[in-house]
């Protein structure tokens, strides 16, 4: 790529891609784009090993013996599963990536307000994220990604203390993101934009980054007492010390309830966007859609202890506990209702994003419905560590964060590479996606009914059926998520060009060529109109201009 | 029953689990089929190229059908909240005359001790129609005490003694899983709960040899490790009687005031310095690493009946 195109006239200005093209100059960029583009690289790395300890754990499950690897290998990799997952791909996934790459076009800024401190972040998740892939080379760590002590204080022999400390270190990448976010939507929005019109993606981001601040120190202070007690046997966790091995989940929930939050709420930013554009309408009661995100984020602070109904917690402290559980299902379910209104009376398409935006009400619902059978405690005295509570936070984070993730990574890939992908075999996958994901998931409700305890590297005769189809699922999520990696690569060597708008949507980053310059605007847009003016309030939608015509390559000119 | 999908159902716990299971179960369709008809309809009927006109949806009229759905889900949020607390509240205490089963669990067994003192591991015979409480205590990491068939769970978390109880209903032999992870062999720290007919249950403790119940191993080591000595009544050293203590109120040196419960009698033995009796000296020898694991249930065992004793007199 250079400064001019095929037919060698010069253009104005090159996009973001065109800035440079050393390694050098991505590697020291301070342009949010790039930033999230190098987030997007690692990501991409980490979800390939945290799914490769997926394949081998639905492989060794395929029977009921113990038959493929040893016990200690399957309860390292079950670790490595979810460290690497939540951590390295849930927590970072679409802030860091989506939201980095577009958080400032969306409200018409230049760029973060803190750039170097953006950079910083990914520097500072590469080093945790290499600290913990380095525990897990050595020879792993045994803990579970929760870590509960005395077990990782006192009992494990494993690298505990380097996988913490690589926890312990990428938290302060996470901080320093939401820190970047807050502030960047406080100070950075263009002219006209008030928080009320503000894209209820940016307002999931915002929301997020202030869960994020305020809750990730707590996961740091709990890591850190458990590499103190480890190295200096300080009794924090030692019952013999006098000290309680509780405190410890009550710290870790502290932080990893509302970092289930922290995964979900930009997801329903990213699903918002796309189902107004691909329906041409208004979103179903903004507002609302505003204070059910941000009561999520205040509430999810107050539930931990759902997670504890059986650790010996006293039975009051519980009730509190679920009846809080039960009160977040409210503004969880008008968003689900919320997205359902939205599609009426609209001029529905169904697009690869829109499917996967569609993909995610559904599993969602799911998710948060059997969420309420665990926020009932005699119900989650049962189900409690048994694979109903895997299949549960499964239909939650990958059934509906991944989803929404790759409803995210369609509906902007033409933005971020200024390219089509096949929108055919996009299909395709959403679709398998969506099948796969229900077939690997939904069997496991019914082990977990039936009292197959989580953890279990091998497991009685009587669940074998169940767990059969469960890792047959597997194999076709798996091919699910493989398939974009190939149509995405076809794309960004020989996809279409886009065009600065493909979807005709009407969020601010559009309005920039595709992909951005290297400031994002030209002059900064000045916005006069509320959010999803697909029409006016009192006016009926309308079809898009135009059927949606893709551009065929024979007609597309090449960069060379 | 269908051992393919459904657990057995062996307790007077199960048949209440399930049958707020299945209302709940029941519920969930209901908001699936309604969150699933409503996507699907407004797809097909709203798709791009259908001519249906597309009213627009006043103001007004979009707030109206909000706060129509905030009640109904506030109203089903706290409905199944109180529905399912009066099923908890209902259970959180054991029947007075429970039969007393300890069971310590390690690194990856279960070493069950009936109320007769019979001894099991990774087996547990009880017999049907009668409440039964297990005492849980740990000797190393949290372990977790799981019978499907009866719907009951607890954390057994060391350093403190935690119970679970119920009533069985339906003889026959149901698995045991211990579901809190606790290390290499967590997959198979498993074992079996068989439930009989009082008759048979009666008929089989006659076939095991006599052992000695928890308390009376308690009594045993109570003059052994020489706590007698000093809390016997005939003793000169200026110590608590711990006859009738279990369960009282205690005033502290330090002025607060603590309930003699397991917990605090077992830190009393482990930790005598941290929590000193109102009027005592602090003269009491730590038994960190004198008593041997198990030990300290036993005391605790044998001073619970201390207490029993007190207060019946």
């Amino acid at each position: 790529m250079s400064a001019t195109d095929a037919h060698g006239h010069i253009e104005q200005e090159p996009d973001y891609l065109g800035a440079g093209h050393s390694i050098r100059s991505w590697l020291l960029t301070t342009d949010h784009k790039r930033i999230g583009i190098l987030y997007l690289g690692t990501l991409i790395i980490f979800f390939l090993i945290g799914g490769a300890a997926a394949t081998f754990i639905r492989l060794e499950l395929a029977t009921p013996e113990g038959d493929l690897v040893t016990a200690d290998t399957y309860n390292r990799l079950f670790t490595l599963h979810g460290v690497i997952m939540v951590w390295f791909f849930l927590v970072p996934a679409v802030p860091s990536t989506l939201g980095n790459f577009l958080l400032p076009l969306a409200i018409g800024a230049r760029d973060m307000a803190f750039p170097k401190l953006n950079l910083a972040s990914w520097y500072i998740n590469l080093a945790g994220g290499a600290l913990a892939l380095a525990a897990l080379l050595l020879g792993g760590v045994d803990t579970g990604w929760t870590f509960y002590t005395p077990y990782s204080s006192l009992y494990s022999n494993s690298y505990v203390t380097l996988a913490a400390l690589g926890v312990f270190i990428a938290g302060f990448s996470t901080i320093a993101t939401g820190l970047n976010f807050i502030v960047t939507v406080h100070t950075h929005r263009c002219e006209g934009l008030t928080w009320m019109r503000l894209p209820l993606f940016v307002w999931s981001l915002y929301a997020t980054s202030i869960v994020i601040v305020l809750a990730t120190p707590a996961l740091a202070i709990a890591l850190l007492m458990v590499v103190m007690e480890r190295l200096f046997s300080l009794g924090l966790f030692d019952p013999a010390q006098g000290g309680d091995p509780i405190l410890f989940q009550h710290i870790f929930w502290f932080y990893s309830h509302p970092a289930v939050y922290i995964m979900i709420l930009p997801g329903f930013g990213v699903v918002t966007e796309v189902l107004t554009c691909f329906s041409r309408r208004k979103v179903f009661g903004y507002e609302a859609m505003v204070f059910a995100i941000l009561g999520i984020a205040l509430f999810g602070f107050f539930v931990w202890g759902h997670h504890m109904f059986v650790s010996g917690q006293s039975a009051y402290a519980s009730l509190i506990f679920s009846l809080l559980s039960f009160l977040i299902a409210i503004p969880s379910a008008i968003k689900v209702f919320n997205w359902s209104a939205t599609l009426y009376g609209g001029h529905i398409t169904f697009e690869a994003s829109m499917l996967y935006a569609l993909g995610f009400v559904g599993l969602f619902t799911l998710g948060g419905l059997t969420g309420l059978f665990l926020a009932s405690i005699p119900i989650d005295v049962h189900m409690h560590d048994t694979y109903f509570v895997t299949a549960h936070f499964h239909y939650i984070m990958v059934g509906g964060m991944v989803s929404a993730f790759f409803a995210g990574l369609h509906f902007w890939w033409p933005k971020i590479t200024g390219r089509m992908y096949s929108e055919l075999w996009a299909r395709l996958a959403a679709l398998l996606m969506f099948l796969g994901f229900n077939f690997t998931f939904f069997p496991q409700f019914i082990l977990g009914y039936m009292g197959m305890p989580r953890r279990y590297h091998s497991y009685p005769p009587e669940f074998e059926m169940w767990n059969v189809l469960s890792s047959a699922g597997a194999v076709i999520l798996a091919v699910a998520y493989l398939m974009p990696i190939v149509y995405f690569s076809v794309s960004l060597l020989r996809g279409p060009r886009a065009g600065d708008n493909p979807w005709q949507a009407r969020g601010l980053e559009w309005q920039t060529s595709s992909p951005p310059p290297r400031e994002n605007f030209g002059p900064l847009p000045v916005v006069t109109r509320e959010p999803y003016d697909y029409h006016a309030a009192d006016e009926e939608p309308t079809a898009r201009e135009g059927e949606l015509n893709f551009p065929t390559r024979s007609e597309t000119e090449f960069r060379e | 029953m269908n051992r393919a999908a459904l657990p057995d159902q062996a307790s007077t716990q199960a048949v209440a689990f399930d049958q707020l299971f299945w209302t709940m179960v029941g519920f969930s369709v209901l908001i699936v089929l309604l969150v699933g008809a409503l996507i699907f309809v407004f797809s097909l009927r709203f798709r791009a190229r259908t001519g249906v006109p597309r009213k627009s949806v006043a103001v007004l009229e979009s707030r109206r059908v909000e706060i129509f759905w905030t009640a109904a889900t506030a109203f089903f949020a706290v409905f199944f909240f109180w529905y399912t607390s009066t099923v908890t509240l209902d259970t959180v205490e054991a029947p007075p005359d429970a039969m007393e089963y300890h069971v310590e669990a390690k690194q990856w067994m279960w070493k069950t001790r009936h109320p007769s003192g019979v001894r099991e591991i990774n087996a547990m015979h009880v017999p049907t129609g009668r409440p039964v409480t297990v005492f849980l205590n740990s000797q190393d990491v949290i372990h977790s005490f799981f019978v499907p068939a009866f719907r009951i769970k607890k954390d057994v978390v060391p350093g403190r003694t935690s119970t679970v109880w119920f009533e069985a209903t339906k003889p026959g032999t149901y698995p045991l899983f211990c579901t809190e992870y606790c290390g290499t062999n967590h997959a198979v720290m498993t074992g079996e709960v068989t439930v009989m007919t009082p008759a048979d249950y009666a008929a089989w403790l006659e076939t095991r040899a006599e052992g000695e119940t928890l308390a009376a191993t308690g009594a045993r080591l109570f003059t052994e490790a020489g706590c007698s000595g000093c809390h016997a009544e005939a003793s000169q050293v200026h110590a608590p009687d711990l006859s009738g203590l279990f369960g009282r109120d205690r005033p502290l040196a330090n002025g607060d005031i603590v309930t003699a419960d397991t917990a605090y009698i077992r830190d009393a033995i482990l930790l005598p310095e941290r929590d000193i009796a109102a009027g005592f000296e602090p003269i009491m020898p730590n038994f960190t690493g004198i008593l041997e694991d198990g030990e300290v249930e036993a005391l605790v065992a044998y001073i619970r009946t201390l207490g029993q004793e007190g207060l019946g007199q």
